[in-house]
């Protein structure tokens, strides 16, 4: 079985630039890399066909095959300190919230090993709480239960031998019959002062021989679930104490006692851990756990977390987080000077497998010389990543309305499923994945295989091509970066097939373009829906919480809306004032995915302020062919809503029909279920291909429809939608002005 | 509860002629019906060639492995849900569907 696959570390990148290629290659003894631009997608019948155009440069070539691994879960760790050597009697406590107390032997802090030194508090095989003293165990025999929170503490006093625990469930108002466990023990097993770190969330397996997740830390014993109130002593403290030792300030009395006393709801946003204690066993926090989660004292009065994070001070880990592989380079590439800027990738192949490795080849900062950016959807593309919950259940055909599809390289996530998961999916334990990392294997870039985001993009870049007028390629991530100033050089900005997840700084630059007067063509569906958060010093890291409303994979926890990465509050854009209405005329309305239908011409489509666009058109029906579903109008489909910002002056110039079942009105339309709600039945379904003047000269062309970009090639581009988006396109980058009707 | 009536062969012949698409709202119970049971695993295609070649394979629900691929070939998606379609007809009423 050979496999191959990789990721860089730069997603965008400009001539002179360099960039790095990681690579992991099992089952040969070596790969082929070449430096591929790529013009348009693998998207088989009624598609033109496939391009990628080879880039001259020193890194092709043939390379040396070798396994790198990834090393998922997240934990948190204080590395070796003065402070942590010499420890013989000890209490550990936290409060903990499991959600896998059964998945098996897990640990909750400490400095255990496998190798049978240290100690630790651990939960064990049958869920219960558990402390480790080297080869000793005690366990409390009671089943912790899944997502209730408990007291857990341990001491040890090394003169006596004498071993205590405690497991103590906490009260929230449920009716559990639960009861407080306390055991007792005696061992001889002695703490080896062995110079090991910290952990939280896992335990010491060994040292690897290349880098992991932390240094060359090989941990295992992952755990799922929340620990609050984390704490260490050098001494076998009695109840009372632990009880002190519990309070969120430092107790007085026991100073010479307490080693470690963190807060967990310092430092959300990043990624370090707060001692309070005079140690300042400070930390880090590895492959990003989720924080700004409620703790053991939430009561419920407040859903903010930067309002009284006292009561947010859990983290939630997660045995399968992965925030960064951690791989070493393979090879670099520079950016030759004259590179025209797009969608680009480092195409690996080793006998059958292959892998694309995407970037994007942006212009010299400030150095922009075309009319035209293609805006490159890559924070949607990294919030996809790696999603696999769309075929691990029939269900995902109830809304499909078709056969799940796979292709070999979704299959590499079943191979490998340390990969991670996409905010897509669930984590083991069941709750919603919340951050998403491009700094590893993504199965969901490459200009192949399923036909959706970044493969549906590359028929926008084809058609692009096509017309010959120049354009760049920018991404998300500048945007994000740079804000208005990366598109102030633009006649005309485009966005792709599914632009969905937007920053307040992507879209405060992008509305401070079009109120100057920029052009907008937004060439897909369901865009500008949820508010995202960059991870504050990693913007490879994405967070988003499914909050209140919209169309959920998962939904986020009660009180659990705001973003951990900047405290803003998540959810959809709708729900904050910015519907997508505002800026496009047209925001989400409906999906399905069995079959895509057309538009229909309006009344509206014979004003003369849309004439530019249907010069040479006769057709009234528009789009009744592509490759996305056989039509122009679906997958992911918008319409115009006055109520939720559709400037008044909006004209609908072509007006979508005859969608199937399938299509179902989106659940933030919903206030009340019925049996009206799919598109068979419901007139409220359609996209609405819609244009509107903005100040300044500017003006928005929206088609409102993922499938949309899949019809622009379709007989070589000499079809009725390809005719009337350039027609557009002509227009936008003319410099004449557009004039707001009065 | 809805049940799937298996004389009701025209439900059949409907979605034989257009899996894709607006569906009566029989056809639409039958396929709810299909897509919603609880299986040990399911259909799912693997796209060998893209948009022209795929193969039927299964995965367990849950997905803890990957999809266990069959001989079974498409290349067309409509043959590949028809083929489905009668799978599931006869796992669910324990009959034939006695149209090719």
């Amino acid at each position: 079985m050979t496999r191959i696959m990789g990721y860089a570390d730069r997603i965008s990148v400009q001539p002179g630039g360099t960039l790095a290629v990681m690579a992991s290659c099992i089952g040969a003894q070596r790969y082929r890399a070449d430096i591929v631009r790529l013009l348009s997608p693998n998207a088989g019948m009624g598609a033109s066909e496939y391009r990628e155009v080879q880039v001259d440069t020193p890194a092709n070539g043939s390379y040396p095959a070798r396994e790198q691994k990834m090393h998922a879960g997240s934990f948190a760790v204080v590395p070796e300190k003065w402070a942590l050597k010499g420890i013989e009697s000890f209490t550990l406590q936290a409060y903990v919230w499991p959600t896998t107390p059964k998945k098996g032997a897990q640990a909750l802090m400490g400095m255990w090993s496998e190798a049978g030194t240290g100690f630790g508090l651990a939960v064990d095989a049958t869920g219960a709480a558990e402390i480790r003293i080297g080869g000793f165990k005690l366990a409390s025999g009671v089943p912790m239960l899944e997502r209730r929170w408990y007291l857990v503490a341990a001491s040890f006093d090394a003169t006596s031998g004498q071993v205590r625990l405690w497991q103590e469930p906490i009260y929230d108002k449920s009716f559990h019959a639960e009861r407080p466990v306390a055991v007792e023990g005696k061992t001889r097993a002695s703490v080896p002062d062995d110079g090991a770190p910290f952990l939280f969330a896992c335990w010491r397996k060994g040292e690897a021989e290349a880098s992991t997740a932390w240094g060359r830390l090989l941990t295992g014993g992952h755990f799922n679930g929340r620990i609050d109130r984390p704490r260490l002593a050098r001494k076998a403290l009695d109840r009372a104490a632990i009880q002190a030792l519990a309070a969120g300030m430092l107790p007085s009395g026991l100073e010479e006692e307490i080693l470690g006393f963190w807060d967990f709801s310092k430092d959300v946003a990043g990624d370090r851990i707060t001692d309070l204690s005079p140690n300042r066993l400070d930390g880090d926090v590895v492959n990003v756990p989720t924080r700004a989660v409620t703790g053991h004292n939430w009561t419920g009065a407040e859903m903010d977390w930067t309002k009284d994070p006292a009561q947010y001070g859990a983290i939630h880990f997660h045995d399968d987080d992965l925030s960064d592989a951690k791989w070493q380079p393979d090879f670099s590439f520079t950016v030759p000077a004259g590179a025209p800027s797009g969608f680009y990738a480092a195409k690996l192949v080793a006998e059958e497998a292959s892998f694309y490795v995407p970037f994007f080849v942006r212009p010299k900062r400030g150095t922009a010389k075309a009319k035209i950016a293609f805006l490159a959807s890559t924070a949607t593309y990294t919030v996809y990543a790696n999603n696999r919950g769309r075929f691990l259940s029939m269900r995902t055909e109830l809304y499909q309305g078709r056969i799940s599809m796979m292709d070999a390289v979704d299959i590499l996530q079943l191979e490998f499923p340390e990969m991670g998961v996409s905010t897509y999916d669930r984590h083991t334990d069941g709750s919603g994945v919340s951050t998403s990392s491009r700094l590893r294997p993504v199965t969901n870039w490459k200009p192949h295989g399923r036909l959706w985001n970044y493969c549906c993009d590359l028929f926008i870049i084809d058609w692009l091509e096509h017309t010959g007028l120049g354009y760049d390629v920018i991404t998300d991530h500048d945007l994000h970066v740079e804000g208005q100033d990366l598109l102030r050089p633009y006649s005309v900005v485009i966005t792709g097939s599914h632009p969905e997840y937007w920053s307040l700084e992507m879209l405060d630059a992008l509305d401070g373009y079009q109120r100057q007067g920029g052009r907008h063509m937004y060439m897909g569906g369901n865009g500008f829906y949820w508010r995202i958060a960059y991870h504050p010093t990693n913007p490879n890291i994405i967070e988003v919480r499914r909050s209140e409303d919209g169309v959920r994979a998962w939904d986020a926890r009660v009180g659990e809306y705001y973003h951990q990465f900047t405290g803003e509050y998540g959810g959809l854009w709708r729900r904050q004032g910015r519907a997508p209405q505002v800026a496009t005329g047209v925001g989400f309305i409906s999906q399905g995915f069995d079959a895509s239908s057309y538009y229909r011409r309006t009344e509206a489509s014979r004003d003369p302020r849309v004439a530019f666009m249907f010069e040479g058109i006769s057709d009234e029906i528009l789009g009744n062919f592509g490759v996305l579903q056989g039509g122009a109008a679906g997958l992911e489909i918008d319409c115009v809503d006055p109520a939720l910002g559709t400037p008044p002056h909006a004209l609908v110039v072509a007006r979508s029909e005859n969608h199937s079942n399938t299509y179902i009105l989106v659940a933030e339309e919903i206030n009340i279920g019925h049996g009206a709600l799919d598109a068979v039945q419901n007139a409220a379904i359609h996209a609405d291909l819609t244009f509107f003047e903005t100040p300044n000269g500017g003006a928005v062309f929206s088609t409102g429809s993922i499938a949309y970009a899949g019809s622009l090639p379709v007989d070589g581009f000499d079809n009725n939608i390809a005719k009337l988006t350039t027609n557009v396109l002509r227009r936008f980058v003319d410099d004449r002005p557009f004039t707001l009707p009065k | 509860m809805f049940k799937i009536d298996p004389t009701r062969l025209d439900v059949a012949r409907e979605f034989k002629a257009r899996p894709f698409g607006e569906h009566s709202p029989e056809l639409q119970y039958v396929l709810n019906y299909m897509r919603s049971r609880p299986v040990p695993q399911f259909e799912v295609l693997v796209m060998t060639d893209p948009g022209k070649r795929w193969v039927l394979a299964y995965m367990p629900t849950g997905g803890a492995s990957v999809p266990k691929m069959t001989n079974q070939t498409f290349d067309k998606l409509e043959d590949a849900e028809w083929h489905v379609f009668k799978l599931r007809w006869k796992d669910i009423t324990g009959q034939d569907l006695p149209i090719d």
